[in-house]
Formats: C-alpha cells, structure tokens, sequence
C-alpha cells in the first residue's frame, strides 16, 4: 500500500488587493481557493493549469513562503501550518524547491561552492570539509563536475544552471521536492537532458515530487497523478495515463485537445474553447469555469462543485458527474 | 505552375560585431516563401531566428549589428540595398512582423483605435473615418467581440490573447503578401494558442497571405506551416516539407530534436536527449556545428562544414551522411 506523505486539506491563500489614497482593502484574488489533494510516499504528482491559476501561490503555501489564509497541511502526519518558524525552518531540511529561472534564483555574487554549501550552514553542517565534500559529490551527482564549485552562475549555461538549482536543493537530503516550473525555461533538448536527470534523482534518493508546470506533455512524461487547477481551484486530479485519456472535466479536455501534436498527419478539427481566463479577483460564482463550458447548466451557474471521486482514484469537481 | 516566390532568401549573412570581432549570427541562409504558403523556421534559442526575420524587415540594429551579405529578394526587388524611406513603404504594404510579446509593440498611451487608424491611413491612403471602419472591420476579422469598443481602449484593458489579436489585425489591415511572425503564441496559454492559430491559419486561406512562422515548438509547426526550415546555430540544417520533417527526419539534429519531446499521446519510458549544449553563434569555427553533440559523427565532421546536399526533391540536408544526392 502506498503511504501518504504530504496531505493538503481545504488549503487557501487569498491575496488582499488594496486602494484608494489609504491603501484599505478593497476585494482579494483568490489565487488558492480550498484545495485539497495528497502525494504519496516516492511518486511524482503533476500540477497543470494555465497561467495564473495558483499553481505556484500552492507550492509556496506548502513551504510556508507564503502563510495560508486557511486550511492544513500535513507532512508525514504533521501540521506545518501550526509549526512554529523555528521549527517550520527546521522541516525545510525535508522539503526543498526547484525553481523556473535559474537565472535569477541564483546569487550571482557567490561561487557555486558557495551557493550549494548554505543550506548545509543553516541546517548545522558544521565541518567544513565535509560541507566541501558534499558539494563535490552533488555536482557529480547532477552531472556536473566537481571543478565546477569554483564558478560563478554566470559561467554556465541555462541548463547547467538548472542543474546547479537541483543540486541545491538536494545537499540537505530532503524527502520532497516542489519544482516550480523547472524545465519551461529550457530548450527542448536540454529540456529532456535535466527531465532525465530528475527521474533519475528520484530513483536513487527515494524522492517525492511535486512537479508544477503548464506543458501537458513535460507534465504527462514525469508524473504518476495529475492535478488540474482553474482559477485557484483543482477541477480533477487522477493517474496520469487515466487523466490524459479519460478527462472527465470539460477543462481538462479543453486542455487536452488546445496542445499542438507535433505529428502534422493528425489535424484534428479541435474544439476551441472560447472567451479568455476570468479575472482571480473577481471569479464567476458557481463553477469557476461555467463563462468558458460548452456543457455549462443552470447549476453550473450558481453552486460550487465539490471535488469528488468520480471513479475510483479519480476525483473531478463537475456537476455533470454529480448524482 | 512554378511561379516566383514572394520571398527569395539568398545567401544571407548578418553579423554582429563587438571588441571580440565578428559574430555571424545567421551565417549564409537562404530560402524561398510562396505565395499564400506558411513556412515554418524552428530552432533552439540563440540559433538566429529573430535575426532573420529582422534582418528581412531591415531592423537589425546598426550597430553592433549588420547584413554583410547575401540577397533578400521581395517580388523580385532586393530590399538590401534599399533606402530607409523605401523600407517604410514595404513595412506595413508588402511584409507585416507580429512578436512575441505584443505588449512591446503597442503603445500603452495610445488606444487600440488611434494605432489602428493611423497605419491604415498612412498605407492605405484613406481618410479617417474610413480608416476607422477598415480598423473596426479589421478587428471583427480577428475574432475579437465588441470591436468598436475596443477600438476605445487601451492596451492594458486587454488580456494577452487580446492584445495579439490586436497585432494580428494590425498587421494585416494593409494587406501584406508576406506576414512574419515570431514566436506569435509563446506568451500565450495554450487554450488561447490553440485559438490563435486557427486564427491565422483561417486569415492565410482567406487572405491568400504567405506567413514565415518563428518558433521553437514543434507542435505549433506540425500543426499550422506546410514547409519547415530547421536552423542551428546560424545555419540552416535542414529543409522539408512538414511530412518529411516530422516522418522522415535526415539531420542528426532534427532526429535528435524530436525524439527529446514528450508526446502526450505516448508514454515514452525514457526520453532522449542531445548530450551537450546548445552553442553560441560564432563558437564553433571549424567543422560542422553539430559534430560535438551528434550521435553520427565521423572524423571528417570536425574539419570539414558540411554543404546543403539534396535528400530528395525538395529536401535538403546539411549533413555528410546524406553526401550521396550531391549538392544543392
Ligand atoms: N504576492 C502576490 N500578491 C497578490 N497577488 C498575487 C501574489 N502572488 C500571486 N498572486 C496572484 O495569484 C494568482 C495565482 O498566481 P500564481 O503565480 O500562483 O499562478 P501560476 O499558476 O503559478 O501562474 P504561472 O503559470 O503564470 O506561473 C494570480 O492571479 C496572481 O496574480
Ligand atoms: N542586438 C544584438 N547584439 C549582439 N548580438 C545579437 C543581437 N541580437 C542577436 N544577437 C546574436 O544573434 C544570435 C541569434 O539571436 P536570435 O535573436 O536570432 O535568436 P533566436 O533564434 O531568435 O532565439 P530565441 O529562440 O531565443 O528567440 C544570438 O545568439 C545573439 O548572440
Ligand atoms: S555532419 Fe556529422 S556531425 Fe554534423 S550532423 Fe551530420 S553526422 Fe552529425
Ligand atoms: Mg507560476
Ligand atoms: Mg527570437
């Protein structure tokens, strides 16, 4: 049986906007809109959604880099949101993140030595020649080159940089890793060079992944289970191979059928899905998605769906599938 | 049945020079783009795209940059040596560029209408209000509701699906023969991408307009351009028809370029992937550009830079394992 190790239960994160000449609230983008989903123990959980849907607001809130409006999340059984800084700075040890640019998630200033060292300094590494021996082994680890450490980040390409990002992520020997985005700054075939390089991280260090991105395909390719956000809310979450061949959610099969195939002898006439993304901070009442649904009811219009399970393992929040 | 093409690309260099000397940033490429055809160029970042399609709408900036050669022949004219005040009258009449980021080229102080009209008039020579209606009915034509609304607002009112349908009509309001666009959809959600490129490719039936189509995506190529040029590192590499791209791929490069793409249609237990890096223009001096990173490599390959040769009608490889067809 497979064990649960990160629980995320009715999370939010609303976002106050403000104005007028006294800066008072005036409405808030509910960028995380009562989410909840669970990863299991070694497996990769993809997060997909267009563009401002909340994906990364959601890696954050799970770190704590940005506090929860509401909700848990539990980590091996234990709520991080009720953790104290000390002891949530502590529990970053387990949890790392993998960023889109690494570019600018790098400190320019500082060797590569020296970038991959800190979090052993703030995790209480104290030896200097083990933390010097560690950050040799991890640039091997990621395919680098233990010379590599005496660098700058502006000596490497894109995608070693990338490299260098994973690398910092795993010199505290974390359990999960949230990658925000972490090959969509990549070309293709770099892109396939570190993809390969996480699969294999993931087999040889027992890791767990959250793996955040917007292309169906990277996403499809890496992922056991698969999250569907629209609007600060997950529509449908199942197994990958279940999701990309029987979407339930008229998103999801909007979605689906909106990516280009690079095979030009398969020209499906598609069924495009009309009008642009509602506003986050002003969200239509009902199902988020009804302005945008060919299959949109009276219902639809007015009530909330729920997440619910459809079939089995396979959650989808529609009122289509409700009854 | 041959007739000439809009667009005769030949022999183009643009380079571009700093304190370390001259970069050939598109190295001696040449094409052809017919009429009412989509042309795909797709590449890795830095392979000289932009360059490319700037060097043809004579914006590359002088300096650092320059065409230090070749010849660009639009309807037979070569726009290379042509003054700045005949390249405005091309611009905008005969070739429309559309970006990635049309945020850049709208002016947020003006609305959409003001931007609108005032190309229409300059190049259709109309008055206001007609140029006002031409603007309006442009905008119909790209799909976009409430179009005489929006002629009212400005950039920032609209989403960016919105703002590149905008750049889409402007660009075509004055009925180019030859549309560039640069990586049109790459900002852009892949729900709006999908609209965006039924969009033009319905304009290219209507309108009958040739569109060069800049990109990095195979999807997107697969999926609107009928011929396919693939370049690498200033080069062009290879050049086929959209069949024979995707089913019957000669270049080292090409071959390697889609096997690294996941496809969701497949699950592929373990992708492939270029050893190596993808190189600055300029970088390698000597050889064939790819010998580093090629599965196929000879000896040969590190010395001598391999000509176009010709795979099959209409298929070109640069690449000496396809030296038996002879060259170009
Ligand atoms: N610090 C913030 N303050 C206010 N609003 C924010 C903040 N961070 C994010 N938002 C808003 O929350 C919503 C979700 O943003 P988020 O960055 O999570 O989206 P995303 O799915 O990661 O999008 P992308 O694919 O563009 O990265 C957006 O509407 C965004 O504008
Ligand atoms: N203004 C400039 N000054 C100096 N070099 C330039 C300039 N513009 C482009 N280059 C050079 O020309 C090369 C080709 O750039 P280009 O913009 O055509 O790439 P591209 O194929 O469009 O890439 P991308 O996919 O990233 O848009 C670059 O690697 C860069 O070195
Ligand atoms: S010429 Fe040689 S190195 Fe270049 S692509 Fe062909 S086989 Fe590879
Ligand atoms: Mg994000
Ligand atoms: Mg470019």
């Amino acid at each position: 049986m497979s064990e649960v190790l990160l629980k995320v239960d009715k999370l939010k994160k609303y976002f106050p906007i403000t104005g007028g000449v006294l800066g008072r609230k005036v409405g808030e983008v509910k960028a995380v809109d009562d989410v909840s989903f669970f990863v299991n123990k070694g497996e990769t959980l993809g997060l997909v959604g267009e563009s401002g849907c909340g994906k990364s607001t959601t890696g954050r809130v799970l770190m704590r880099l940005l506090e929860p409006t509401e909700g848990t999340v539990e980590f091996e059984g234990q709520d991080l949101t009720k953790l104290k800084a000390e002891d949530m700075r502590r529990m970053r040890k387990e949890i790392q993140m993998v960023f889109q640019d690494p570019f600018a998630s790098l400190n320019p200033r500082h060797t590569v030595e020296k970038i991959l060292e800190e979090p052993l300094i703030v995790h209480g590494v104290k030896d200097k020649e083990e933390r010097k021996r560690r950050v040799r082994e991890m640039l091997e680890v990621v395919g680098l080159n233990s010379y590599h450490a005496k660098r700058y980040p502006h000596q490497f390409s894109g995608g070693q940089r990338q490299r260098i990002g994973i690398a910092r992520a795993l010199m505290t020997k974390p359990k999960l890793i949230i990658a925000d985005e972490p090959v969509s700054a990549l070309d293709v075939s770099i892109q396939s060079q570190v993809l390969n390089l996480l699969e294999d991280l993931q087999k040889e260090f027992q890791l767990t992944y959250i793996f955040i991105a917007h292309d169906l395909g990277v996403v499809k390719h890496i992922s056991d289970r698969v999250g569907v956000m629209y609007l600060g809310r997950l529509v449908e979450i199942t197994e990958a191979d279940k999701l990309y061949e029987k979407p339930l959610h008229p998103y999801t099969k909007a979605l689906l059928a909106s990516i280009p195939i690079p095979d030009p002898d398969v020209q499906q006439e598609k069924e495009l899905l009309k009008g642009d993304l509602p506003s986050p901070a002003n969200p239509p009442l009902g199902c988020a998605f009804h302005t945008r649904c060919s299959a949109c009811m009276e219902v639809c219009k007015t009530t909330r769906p729920e997440l619910v399970e459809i079939e089995p393992s396979h959650f989808a929040a529609c009122h289509l599938y409700n009854k | 049945m041959t007739q000439a093409p809009v667009l005769d690309v030949k022999e183009l260099k643009t380079s571009f020079f700093s304190s370390d000397g001259e970069v050939p940033a598109v190295d001696n490429i040449s094409f052809s783009v017919n009429k009412g055809e989509i042309l795909g160029i797709v590449g890795e970042s830095g392979c000289g795209k932009s360059v490319t399609s700037l060097s043809i709408m004579k914006l590359i900036p002088q300096p650092p940059g320059k065409i230090v050669g070749g010849e660009i022949l639009l309807n037979g004219e070569d726009i290379v040596p042509a003054s700045e005040k005949r390249m405005r009258e091309i611009r905008g009449n005969d070739i429309a560029m559309i970006f990635q980021e049309p945020m850049t080229s709208l002016n947020p102080l003006f609305t959409i209408g003001n931007q609108l009209v005032e190309g229409i008039i300059l190049h259709k020579k109309v008055n206001k209000k007609e140029a006002f209606k031409i603007g309006v009915e442009m905008l119909k034509l790209v799909g976009l509701p409430r179009a005489e609304q929006i002629m009212k607002e400005y950039p920032h009112q609209l989403s960016g699906g919105m703002r590149q349908r905008v750049m889409i009509a402007m660009a075509l309001s004055c009925d180019p023969k030859l549309l560039i666009a640069d990586e049109p959809t790459t900002a852009l959600d892949v729900t709006i991408q999908a609209q965006i490129l039924s969009l033009m490719k319905n304009l290219n039936k209507k309108l009958d307009t040739a569109i060069i189509m800049i990109t990095h995506d195979l999807g997107v190529v697969a999926e609107v351009c009928q011929r396919v040029i693939v370049m690498y590192a200033g080069k062009v590499v290879e050049e086929a028809s959209v069949r024979d791209i995707f089913k019957n791929p000669k270049h080292p490069y090409t071959v390697g370029l889609l096997e690294s793409i996941p496809d969701v249609r497949e699950k592929k237990e373990r992708l492939y992937s270029i050893p190596g890096n993808v190189p600055k223009p300029g970088a390698i001096k000597q050889g064939c550009r790819f010998a580093a990173r090629c599965a196929n490599v000879h000896d040969r390959c590190f010395v001598e830079d391999p000509p176009l040769y010709k795979a099959a009608d209409g298929h070109h490889v640069r690449c000496f394992l396809h030296a038996a067809g002879g060259e170009n």
